[in-house]
């Protein structure tokens, strides 16, 4: 199924976030990620939204969504070429005898090591969901312990 | 001048052109009603908040003005939530006021204490839970213009007590609204409305559809006369009905699961459905993939989101139904020649009329009641309905003229609606025949509002037809479900002529077809309380015709 993501420029306001995501419970939408920060404008905030769903789900949420008085402004950025960020950070099984080989891969896709304890890493990195993903694939045989991932920010390039 | 955040805010109701507010008060609602002692405002105290909501919804369905609500926290309101959820699928504007606890308290578990703005998300166009008493001019002042604008719908207003309490310096009601996420449409692609003239024009078997937009927007006019210049039919829906005069040539009555044959099946051969206010709902298409199948679609409406819900047009036009239709009007001056179309829809209408048949015996069919109340009041009158066969009969043999004179729960179907709608219809319009037809299993469900007609001396007039069953149930577990009638029947039921006595309204029972005039007759002479006339009916007779649910509406079961 195609995966969309949209991005919702709201009214920073308590309980926003909340009209947002009972709208896609009660539509039966999913959500497969979400993040929400603030933005360049103080008043209002950036909701950023993975959707599986063809085009047809994606004009309903569109239509649905604007319906909501919160809500300024929604661009789904699917189609525009924008860069998009996930950070994650993973908790890793990682002994003296092993540490050098997982330093290797954390330098090949340029993440950092943020905590070192007597046997285990925390790696942090960021990038598009399929760095994350490879990042998460090519250390999961070391044996990951913990992992944490944030929903994914994106920002259409240029002047647009 | 220094105000309490309470007069602030009858004030701004006030300034909103709020003359009357069906409430009830409690702990946290003191303030309000304190103010509301020494205020112009009328207040209707209903027997429960439920009541207070369908009365407003009845007010704004009969006047097309904003209806208001109030009650306290809590239960009170949490007691609103299916009167809010029953305007919001009719998208009727209602101002839902409903008191809170004090905002250090809340959050707290405070007694009386309920979320009712979390609550309400979903059943609302917008909710507002006002934090500062400085706030209170600037929300009311947004919630009335959202309330009534584009799709209109219900707005919950939550105002906690110390909000209401604390006094502020209060100057003039602003005027203006200012809300970056929140445009009033005016304006529509006229290059679509060129287009649709085209496909109109070259019509063959073309077929409106009309719906409770047209109300809404005040387009009941701009309809008759497309209809009229271009000789095309016109089907209502529920919601709809009143639209178009149920005695112009070109009305096909009601469409969908009970609507009429003739309806459904000239929507079946129709090329081209002009749909104008209207959602596409499942009990007017049945089957979706067997709606219309052989029509190209007009779609107008003001709400984009409902434009490929549920059936993708032709030509999708989004705005204010009635300047659409204007536009339209301007473009179209000849009519085709439909004289084999109507000829078609003749034979139907001659072929599968309604009808029943009384009883020998003298024993009373439901529909024979409604049609009895339709000739006696002649299109003067406002109905109101409950939900179930009572509601079906209506809509079938009442012969509406005009629009706001049948209100009924059309998308949430709330059984308990009618009754409390009629007080709110009868308190604007005082001296119209205000009548709501009930079944006995509808009318129990706020059958204390009794005590609010009485009270404010409402001759309300209420006609159950009692059969003694949830009958529409009934009549789908006789259908669909083997004739097991599993807990439908109530035929332990109050005497509903002593109860109406023991409230101080006047009571008969009537359960012979020649008592029904006379019964009629009097009622519209009280003038001074509430007439409940119980009804003894055929205990099982249907609805026909009759679309099975899920299926193609050109299939409906008759009446054989």
């Amino acid at each position: 199924m195609n995966k969309h993501t949209i991005s919702i420029t709201v009214e920073d306001q308590p309980g926003v976030l909340t009209r947002v995501t009972t709208l896609f419970r009660r539509r039966g939408y999913n959500i497969e990620s979400l993040s929400v920060g603030v933005t360049e404008d103080p008043s209002q905030a950036r909701i950023t939204i993975v959707v599986p769903g063809d085009d047809s789900i994606i004009e309903q949420v569109t239509k649905q969504l604007y319906k909501l008085v919160d809500v300024n402004k929604i661009v789904d950025i699917t189609a525009e070429k924008y860069v998009e960020r996930e950070l994650v950070l993973i908790k890793v099984r990682a002994d003296n005898s092993i540490r050098a080989d997982v330093v290797q891969i954390v330098d090949i896709f340029r993440g950092r090591i943020v905590d070192i304890g007597r046997d285990t890493l925390i790696i942090e990195a960021t990038g598009d969901e399929g760095k994350i993903n490879a990042i998460q694939d090519s250390l999961r045989n070391f044996g990951i312990i913990e992992l944490v991932r944030t929903g994914k920010i994106a920002m259409i390039r240029g002047n647009k | 001048m220094l105000l309490k955040g309470a007069e602030i805010l009858l004030k701004c109701l006030q300034n909103e052109g709020v003359d009357v507010i069906f409430g009830y008060p409690g702990g946290q609602a003191l303030g309000i009603y304190d103010a509301l002692f020494s205020s112009d405002i009328k207040h209707i105290l209903t027997r429960h908040e439920q009541g207070a909501a369908h009365a407003a919804d009845g007010y704004a369905r009969a006047t097309g003005k904003v209806g208001v609500c109030l009650s306290t926290s809590g239960p009170g309101a949490t007691n609103l939530v299916t009167g809010i959820a029953t305007a919001n699928m009719d998208s009727i504007p209602l101002i839902c006021l409903t008191a809170q606890v004090s905002t250090a308290m809340i959050g707290k578990d405070a007694f009386q204490e309920a979320d009712i703005t979390g609550i309400c998300l979903p059943i609302t166009k917008h909710t507002y839970l006002v934090e500062k008493t400085e706030d209170v001019p600037r929300i009311v002042k947004e919630a009335f213009y959202i309330a009534r604008t584009n799709r209109p719908g219900p707005i919950v207003i939550d105002l906690p007590k110390d909000v209401m309490e604390n006094t502020v310096e209060y100057a003039a009601y602003n005027q203006e609204v200012s809300i970056r996420g929140y445009r009033v449409a005016k304006n529509f692609n006229y290059g679509q409305v060129i287009s649709a003239a085209e496909l109109i024009r070259q019509a063959k078997r073309p077929v409106i559809y009309a719906g409770g937009g047209i109300i809404a927007s005040q387009a009941d006019e701009e309809l008759r006369k497309l209809a009229e210049t271009m000789k095309i039919p016109v089907t209502t829906t529920l919601m709809g009905i009143g639209t178009f005069d149920s005695y112009n040539y070109l009305s096909l009555g009601m469409l969908g699961m009970h609507g009429t044959r003739y309806a459904n099946y000239a929507i079946g051969e129709a090329d081209l459905l002009i749909a104008a206010g209207v959602r596409f709902d499942d009990r007017v298409t049945g089957k979706l993939d067997t709606f219309a199948p052989k029509a190209k679609i007009i779609h107008i409406d003001i709400d984009a989101a409902e434009i490929g819900k549920n059936v993708k047009p032709t030509i999708p036009i989004v705005g204010d139904v009635k300047d659409i239709l204007k536009a339209l009007n301007e473009r179209l001056r000849e009519p085709a020649d439909l004289r084999e179309w109507h000829d078609t829809i003749s034979r139907w209408k001659a072929e599968y009329p309604l009808r029943y048949e009384n009883p020998p015996g003298g024993s009373i069919m439901p529909q024979h009641i409604i049609e009895k109340i339709s000739s006696l009041t002649d299109g003067n009158a406002i109905i109101t309905t409950e939900v179930g066969q009572h509601q079906m009969w209506t809509a079938q043999y009442f012969r509406f003229k005009k629009p706001r004179t049948f209100i009924t729960s059309g998308g949430l179907g709330t059984m308990g609606f009618g009754f409390p709608a009629s007080i709110g219809a009868k308190i604007a319009f005082p001296d119209r025949p205000v009548i709501n037809i009930a079944g006995d299993g509808s009318i129990q469900m706020n059958i204390q509002e009794l005590g609010t007609a009485v009270q404010y001396k409402l001759p309300v007039i209420i006609c159950i037809i009692n059969n003694q069953f949830l009958g529409m149930v009934r009549q789908w577990q006789s259908l669909f479900y083997g004739g097991r009638y599993s807990y439908t029947d109530i035929s332990t039921q109050p005497d509903f002529v002593k109860l109406a006595e023991a409230y101080g309204a006047v009571g008969r029972r009537i359960d012979k077809i020649d008592g029904i005039d006379g019964a009629l007759q009097e009622a519209l002479t009280v003038k001074d309380r509430p007439v409940v006339l119980d009804f003894r009916v055929e205990r099982e007779a249907n609805v026909f015709p009759m679309v099975p649910p899920g299926g193609s509406t050109l299939i409906m079961l008759g009446e054989d």
